[in-house]
């Protein structure tokens, strides 16, 4: 199968705050990120969770945010990072201007 | 809670000390838990899931993993170039050359530099390589290790003594998902005559971790 | 909705810098949860360890330990998947108990 992104897009967690098994936490929900590597493709958790296959695999990515992003009030230094391992199903796009 | 406590007090760098020992275990209260652990695992066994014998094993197999296997992995680094590539790129097949059993997990290692400084979380549960390198201390599952240290890891990591400086960045890595990590510790200043046994020697679980770093010679 | 074990980035007070000595029974949970996710029994995965924990509420959250977590989680599951019945259950915590009784009076 294959990834939907590449190495040194920038994308954006998905908002959505269901119930249930998620491994994609809420800090980043909605924010903007870059992916740094494409991990591998892995069953997904969401249904593992209730002894389901969880399958077609979903790609993971590290995603690589911005402290002053995630945080209003990050008093660390202005090039601190977080990297989280991300879902597919839960980037988009960032929103960007169309060029056409 | 049964067993040795251990505090960290004071400046960094400083070991912990153990408190005087706790009553025997056999004086611990035997808890709820306690007994439904019991309970499952004789259920388990006369169900045949596994064998007594299998349990021990395991037990005898999760005692025998510590940090020093991550210190051996991060010596190597430090002297074999081709080495440190290859830890990079999956820790599991690298431990396997030194007959070390990393587990099915795909384990990572990030690689603290001039410019970065790594230190791993589990903002969701605790997740931690422990197949390598053992059990995680009490405070990386703690909720205040969990809560803080993706958003303020520099005032986190000053509780542990250390100071990052503005210039360096610090990178916080969230293990969410199906990969766990470690962290390659920068090689101390001064360490340049010792041989790859005595370089294992220096290696802390801390440092691995990314809470600590390695104090120059 | 925020779940509770959900945490990053939420207030709290200093990290404890404390560490124990893991008890024997401690152990014997993760041995348990070792064995149970295999390849050669796939019962449980770290999955379904993980929800059952997160399931188990704020207040058991909050108030467990992190292997009375663990062994709660496993227990509830292995009840789900009909491994286990409630009444052998039963009477097997029963008899731990007694048996405890009887090795410690």
């Amino acid at each position: 199968m294959t990834a939907r992104f590449a190495v040194g897009d920038k994308v954006r967690v998905r908002r959505a705050y269901p119930p249930g098994h998620l491994r994609t936490p809420c800090f980043i929900r909605g924010k903007p990120g870059r992916v740094t590597q494409v991990i591998g493709a892995y069953a997904n958790p969401e249904e593992l969770a209730y002894g389901r296959k969880g399958l077609p695999k979903r790609s993971l990515y590290w995603v690589q945010f911005r402290q002053t992003d995630l945080w209003p009030d990050y008093a660390g230094g202005a090039g601190d990072t977080a990297v989280v391992d991300v879902y597919e199903h839960w980037l988009e796009p960032a929103a960007a201007r169309t060029r056409k | 809670m049964s067993g040795i406590q251990r505090h960290r007090h004071g400046h960094a760098g400083a070991p912990p000390h153990r408190h005087p020992p706790q009553p025997d275990l056999e004086d611990a209260p035997y808890t709820d838990c306690m007994a439904m652990t019991d309970a499952v695992a004789g259920l388990l066994i006369k169900k045949k899931v596994f064998t007594a014998g299998e349990l021990r094993r395991m037990v005898e197999i999760i005692d025998s993993k510590s940090p020093a296997a991550g210190g051996k992995l991060v010596a190597r680094a430090w002297v074999d170039k081709a080495f440190k590539k290859r830890l990079l790129k999956n820790v599991n097949a690298a431990a396997a050359e030194f007959d070390i059993d990393a587990g099915p997990i795909p384990i990572r290692c990030v690689e603290n530099t001039a410019k970065i400084h790594n230190v791993i979380v589990c903002t969701l549960c605790s997740c931690y390589p422990r197949l390598l390198i053992g059990l995680p201390p009490d405070w990386y599952k703690s909720r205040a290790y969990r809560s803080r240290t993706i958003r303020e890891p520099r005032a986190v990591l000053r509780e542990f003594g250390t100071e990052i400086a503005d210039g360096v960045e610090v990178r916080v890595h969230d293990s969410t998902a199906d990969l766990r990590y470690m962290v390659l510790p920068m090689r101390p200043k001064g360490s340049e005559r010792l041989n790859e046994k005595a370089l294992a020697k220096l290696v802390t679980r801390d440092s691995m971790i990314g809470v600590t770093r390695l104090e120059d010679r | 909705m925020r779940r509770h074990h959900d945490m990053g980035g939420l207030a709290a007070g200093p990290v404890e810098i404390s560490e124990h000595d893991y008890a024997p029974w401690e152990k014997r949970v993760d041995a348990i949860m070792r064995l149970l996710s295999d390849n050669k029994r796939r019962l449980l995965r770290v999955d379904e360890l993980r929800r059952g924990i997160e399931d188990l509420g704020p207040g058991a959250y909050d108030q467990l330990s992190y292997y009375e977590r663990w062994i709660s989680s496993i227990t509830n599951i292995l009840i789900e998947k009909g491994v286990i019945t409630v009444d052998e259950l039963g009477r097997a915590i029963e008899d731990a108990k007694a048996h405890r009784r009887e090795a410690h009076p």
